[in-house]
């Protein structure tokens, strides 16, 4: 056993754990942030993706004890006291998750690309997020959200609501 | 009390249906307070760790558990020699002909394994790594016989046997021919008569449904009791069949679905391991949890497709259709699972397409291999007949030297004959192939990229372009119980739901079709809104928990909306009646005299005398003021049966470039039409298109489930199972018509798999397009580099892939080589 | 799944390391940023009966300027090698490939030494190190040799690190003169491996090719020089027809593995294409 301190969405927590915990494990078993999911395991899928010392990481590809001294934010951290970060927002706003697994570790991979890239492009997106899967979306109304967030936080005020195709489309008939 | 008065006289809230409502269901989850089932901790509860078969057929000589059990933290081991008086097998609902070969499918393997993974131990131990740990001290001895992987092999003469105990590898041998049926000619007529015959051998790859949430389950007893959490799109079938099969009663047995993080099929079957987690959990009397692996769940949950298929097709000279036929080789897998035989069975209705055949025979020969089970995967059954029947039509039209569009005009069933019956027997309810149609080509910018193919061809251009089309149909709303009747499955179709009026004026809905990220909760709320009048936010959706939604079938095949959906709508309308009632007794009227609109009963010609739905239930809760006789309830439930499947249709383009350098092939834009009857919430619908898009260009690009020649699944992990990202996906330009489905009181037709199914051929003749005048006639899917390559400059499909794992990590295979550490993949290093 | 247990050592010093790496026992793993060792030991693929962690050892961090060349520390991770302004600067081909590497939170935790002393045949950096001539500064007990990128990789994922070394840093020499750079990379999906990929440096004098050195990932058990495509190049005329025809020597002299991305004839074919797309850009042409 190794005893570790790391502050996990600020609070500090000190534990003993086994070298080859993972830190995804840590943060789950351990500590109860199970809001941080598993999705593989080669470091492929990014759905226990957290943020390690201010930057996008793959916690099943971190030891806990590497994080030893660090600061982790997970989903549950993002925003404080309930509320939510805009980029949980535009998610919401822009049907950018369907089972949600996916989303926790989406969202963190986002939020990082955002604090690089302010106003990415719809391509700058899909590269950036190109480290996690989804299986229901398809991606694009991820892709959405992420702008949208993007237009917020950049205080462009908010970009039009979601401009829904399917909304926008003329229905042709009502046959009965 | 005030509230609920204030609410009531309210503006009447403004129809929910057709609105882009943003999901209840988001709030827990892009905050992380899900409820997955592996985050469910119970007092004492064990862990499992499951031994795997690393071989693909073998004799079980002896199993030494000693090791394993000595173990830190381990409390028992258990083989299938253990369970094999109470596991019984694993069921199968679908026994599509009267004569059909099941071997029987152990949870746990007895007496021989017959497929790479199948379980062979279960350890259960303290914690999860101390099961895992002690998974390499189980030693298991195999007397290895020959593995059957490759199909069409496993139908010759004298084949090696999968099962070798049966007398060949054939499951069951299934046959609609219209001239027997009475829905057409004779298929033989058909073709001897016929100008044109153009045949072709199609390869539908094995896939893996690779939902997000691997696998997971939670059992915990208390006494004879026992509740189980699983990942499952079926908590309802499953407690039926758990109860069948292990003998704990039904009324013993609590199944809950929580959060479940995608299904598309993969999680519509009872597997080995809940069987097993229920078994240790009796025999031990303390909770348990078992939760996969990804490795796992991709040698060992369920697959899908995997199908060769033989299809003809006659014409005349001017292009009009006379026969189809299509001879279907589908793998089952080593073992039947729940609805195995049914997926290909399904589509036997389906390959026909939106085309007026006089003439279709359809045989199809279920095949056991030594490899993981098949069953549903998203479409089941429907993307491999749309595949076949797409894809046939380009040919056919290459060989008329038609427009593939004008090919398909000419032969599909026009707006004004629908209601169509169709050479399969299926009465297809309602659209318009020709408006979509026109809409999909305005979308894609369709003559502006023809121009620039022509462009790219005159110049040689490396990079060339194609256009791909896709019209399709498919059925959805599973299902009419008496076809499935008549089909042979174990259960009926119908949906279940129930509404509970609470007394603050509040709104349980209790719903049998139960989501893994369809968005129910969001959906069935705007369906009860319009149908009560009450708030939007005033409904809450339950679903799920067999305690509390006790009815239901479940959701897969598109059926949540149109037959669960169907349910609810009609429990509201009960709901409405007994509230008539009850409003007529407090504001002295007759019945016959109200009006309910808004939420509110009012007395027709008395302005003021009116009482909201939400008042009635306080009123019905107090019951002080009820009238004689009236049990003092308005809670009310409707089971739904649907009579006829429902139709989408939609037309799908793909315009592909082509590196014919390379091979490596790029979409250059997606359009869509569909039609999937009436839109309940245009954002769900437009994700499931999305998405649905999705799975189906990954089938033509990037997916294939790979076994070499020991039976080893060699794609074993999402570095070689090649699941897309944002990045390898385009932007899809999506679009709709809307003719309402007779068959239900909402029009809806289901929307969950038209993308996949519709989307694959489009991409992959898109691909051919782009090179036919190369010669190239067709490519194996997925549409590999390689491929591409070879069927340019090599001529044929492209040809197999070779089987050995990527470098990546040291080229070595994963679990599914049993764990062997290679010198060279023992290196490790970084990167 | 969770790796097998393991002891685990976290130096703060370059010489407690090695003193950690001698005293670990007969299975040693040196962790760097462990984005392909923790898979392959949640994989029970590797199961080592220590673990040397390096995070904490802050001199192999990090880009420095050494006159004649940059020096980039083992442990310095992707992203702060894509973003460095000496790499930028000197070495751009390293920054275009890095960016290529897997996906932004790998490139967050994986390390420039630990991806090159993996020495995957399929990773992006062995090829660009070779192309660009860098030498390779070894520390052991003993003390510290360099070894130069041609002898470096030794065989599939093996290099002359022998047990008990470390990589300290890569010096990466500045090249003078006009030089374009480019690496080609060809895989299927964006996170996955290259199945072939060309690293090209080429000089440009008077309108000719004064010099090419192209590096060829994944075409054997080790990154490969395309020799012969390299010395067609020597000299020639900055035209299109004379790339191509000297990239159709690209393949000579390797021997790529078949699997499922591709088979070794198709590899050969890319690694001719590639090596003309990417002189061809490197050439600015």
């Amino acid at each position: 056993m190794t005893q570790i301190n790391v502050r996990v969405d600020g609070v500090t927590y000190t534990d003993d754990v086994e070298p080859r915990t993972l830190l995804v494990h840590y943060l789950r078993e351990q500590l109860g942030k199970v809001g941080t999911v598993i999705g593989c395991d080669t470091s492929n899928c990014g759905a226990c993706t957290v943020h390690l010392d201010g930057a996008a990481v793959k916690s099943c590809t971190v030891l806990a004890v590497q994080a030893d001294g660090g600061e982790v934010t997970t989903i549950e951290g993002l925003a404080p006291n309930g509320g939510l970060h805009p980029v949980q927002k535009a998610f919401h706003e822009m049907h950018g998750l369907q089972c949600g697994y996916c989303t926790p570790g989406m969202i963190m991979a986002s939020v990082d690309l955002l604090k690089e890239n302010p106003d990415p492009s719809d391509t700058e997106v899909r590269e950036g997020i190109e480290g996690n899967l989804c299986r229901c979306t398809g991606y694009q109304n991820i892709v959405r959200a992420v702008q949208q967030a993007a237009g917020e936080m950049r205080g462009a005020g908010s970009v039009s609501p979601a401009e829904v195709d399917t909304a926008a489309a003329p229905h042709v008939v009502g046959q009965a | 009390m005030t509230a609920v008065e204030d609410r009531a006289t309210a503006e009447a809230p403004e129809r929910e249906v057709g609105k882009a409502r943003r999901r209840k269901e988001d709030a827990r989850l892009i905050t992380g307070r899900t409820t997955w089932t592996d985050n469910t901790v119970l007092p004492g509860m064990l862990h499992l760790a499951v031994v795997r078969s690393p071989v693909a057929h073998a004799k079980i000589s002896s199993i030494d558990v000693s090791a394993a059990q000595e173990a830190p933290g381990v409390i028992a081991v258990l083989t299938g020699r253990d369970v094999a008086d109470e596991q019984g097998s694993i069921p199968c609902a679908w026994p599509v002909t009267p004569d059909m070969v099941n071997p029987g499918h152990p949870s746990i393997a007895v007496d021989e394994v017959n497929h790479v993974g199948e379980a062979v131990a279960v350890i259960v131990a303290r914690s999860k790594a101390a099961a895992q740990d002690a998974v390499e001290l189980v030693d298991v001895d195999y007397d290895l016989l020959p593995a059957v992987l490759d199909m069409e092999e496993a139908v010759a003469e004298g084949a090696q046997l999968t099962h070798d105990h049966l007398e060949s590898n054939r499951s069951f041998h299934f046959v609609f021919e219209s001239g027997d049926a009475g829905t057409g000619q004779h298929t033989d007529e058909a073709f001897r008569d016929a100008e044109v015959v153009v045949s072709r051998r199609f390869v539908q790859q094995r896939l893996i449904p690779a939902f997000m949430e691997p696998r997971s389950v939670v059992v915990q007893p208390q006494g004879d009791n026992y509740t189980m959490w699983s990942s499952t799109q079926v908590p309802h079938i499953l407690r039926i069949m758990l109860a069948m099969v292990t003998g704990v009663p039904e009324h013993k047995l609590r199944v809950v679905a929580p959060d479940v993080g995608g299904g598309f099929g993969g999680k519509l079957q009872v597997t080995p391991e809940e069987v097993i987690s229920l078994l240790v959990a009796r025999r031990l009397g303390k909770p348990v949890k078992w939760t996969e692996t990804r490795s796992e769940s991709l040698m060992t949950a369920h697959h899908g497709r995997d199908q060769i298929q033989y299809i003809d097709i006659a014409a005349d000279r001017e292009g009009n259709v006379k026969g189809l036929r299509c001879r279907i080789l589908a793998d089952m897998g080593a073992y039947l699972r729940l609805v195995s035989p049914g997926v290909p069975v399904l589509g036997a209705f389906m390959f026909n397409g939106i085309y007026k055949f006089p003439a279709y025979r359809f045989e199809c020969d279920g095949i056991f291999t030594n490899k993981t089970p098949t069953d549903a995967y998203r479409g089941a059954g429907r993307p491999e007949a749309t595949f076949a029947i797409e894809r046939i039509m380009d040919e056919l039209a290459v060989e008329l030297g038609m427009d593939p569009l004008e090919l398909r005009r000419r032969n599909w069933i026009r707006a004004e004959e629908f209601p169509f019956t169709s050479v399969a027997g299926m009465t297809y309810d309602s659209g318009d192939y020709e408006t979509a149609t026109q809409k999909a080509l305005e979308l894609l910018g369709y003559d502006e990229l023809r121009a620039e193919q022509r462009r790219r061809r005159e110049s040689n251009d490396p990079v060339q372009l194609g256009i791909g089309v896709s019209t399709f149909t498919e059925m959805c709303g599973l299902a009419p119980s008496r076809v499935l009747g008549s089909l042979s499955y174990g259960a009926g179709g119908w949906e279940h739901a129930s509404i509970r009026m609470l007394p603050t004026g509040k709104v349980e809905v209790v719903s049998g079709a139960t989501p893994h990220g369809q968005g129910h909760e969001t959906a069935w709320s705007q369906l009860v809104a319009d149908r009560l009048g009450v708030p939007f936010e005033d409904i809450e959706v339950l679903h799920g928990d067999t305690s509390i939604s006790p009815r239901g079938l479940d959701t897969y095949g598109s059926r949540s909306l149109v037959v669960g959906g169907a349910a609810v709508v009609n429990a509201a309308e009960k709901v409405v009646a007994k509230a008539r009632r009850v409003a007529a007794h407090l504001l002295e009227a007759s019945e016959d005299d109200l009006d309910f609109s808004g939420g509110k009963f009012s007395v027709r010609g008395t302005p003021g005398a009116e009482v909201s739905i939400q008042e009635i239930a306080l009123a019905t809760f107090a019951a002080h003021n009820f009238p004689e006789g009236v049990e003092p309830s308005i809670d009310a439930d409707a089971t739904f049966d649907p009579e006829n499947f429902s139709f989408p249709h939609g037309t799908h383009l793909c315009a592909m470039e082509v590196d014919t350098e390379t091979g490596m092939v790029k979409i250059r834009k997606y359009a869509c039409v569909d039609d999937v009857g009436t839109i309940v919430n245009p954002l769900i619908v437009e994700g499931q298109i999305h998405g649905g898009l999705a799975q189906g260009i990954a089938q033509a690009l990037f997916e294939e489930a790979v076994y070499d020649a020991d039976g080893n699944l060699t794609t074993g992990t999402f570095v070689d199972y090649l699941v897309p990202s944002a990045a390898d996906l385009p932007h899809f330009d999506t679009g709709n018509t809307v003719h309402e489905a007779p068959g239900n009181p909402i029009g809806a037709k289901g929307v969950g798999e038209a993308g996949t199914i519709a989307s694959t051929p489009a991409v992959v003749n898109a691909a051919l397009d782009a090179v036919r005048h190369l010669g190239v006639r067709d490519i194996r899917m997925p549409l590999t580099p390689e491929r591409v390559w070879r069927a340019i400059h090599g001529g044929g499909d492209g040809g197999d892939r070779a089987t050995a794992g990527t470098n990546a990590y040291g080229g070595a295979q994963t679990e599914t080589t049993a764990g062997v550490s290679t010198p060279q993949s023992a290196l490790g290093g970084d990167r | 799944m969770i790796p097998a247990a393991f002891e685990y050592a976290r130096p703060t010093s370059i010489d407690e390391a090695l003193q950690a790496i001698a005293d670990g026992g007969d299975d040693v793993k040196v962790l760097a940023g462990g984005q392909s060792l923790i898979p392959v030991m949640r994989l029970r693929l590797a199961a080592p009966e220590t673990v040397v962690d390096l995070g904490r050892v802050a001199e192999l961090r990090g880009v420095r300027d050494d006159g004649d060349a940059i020096v980039i520390g083992a442990m310095t991770t992707h992203h702060d090698v894509m973003t460095d302004p000496l790499v930028q600067q000197h070495a751009p081909l390293i920054a275009e490939a890095t960016e290529t590497v897997a996906d932004r939170q790998v490139r967050a935790r994986g390390t420039f030494g630990g991806a090159l002393v993996h020495a995957d045949p399929a990773g992006d950096l062995p090829a660009v190190a070779l192309a660009l001539d860098a030498e390779f500064v070894i520390a052991g007990l003993q003390g510290r040799r360099t070894v130069p990128a041609a002898d470096f990789f030794v065989d599939y994922l093996t290099t002359a690190v022998e047990e008990g070394e470390l990589l300290v840093e890569v010096r990466v020499p500045k090249l003078a003169g006009e030089w374009g750079m480019r690496y080609e990379k060809f895989n299927r999906v964006a996170q996955a491996w290259s199945i072939v990929a060309v690293a090209a440096v080429v000089r440009r004098e008077d309108g000719h090719i004064a010099e090419a050195r192209i590096g060829l990932t994944n075409m054997g058990t080790t990154p490969l020089r395309a020799t012969a495509a390299e010395a067609a190049l020597a000299g020639a005329e900055a035209t299109p027809e004379a790339i191509a025809a000297a990239a159709r020597s690209a393949a000579e002299g390797t021997s790529p593995s078949s699997d499922l991305n591709a088979q070794a004839d198709y590899r050969e074919h890319l690694a001719q294409v590639l090596t003309r797309r990417a002189v061809t850009a490197a050439a600015g042409l």
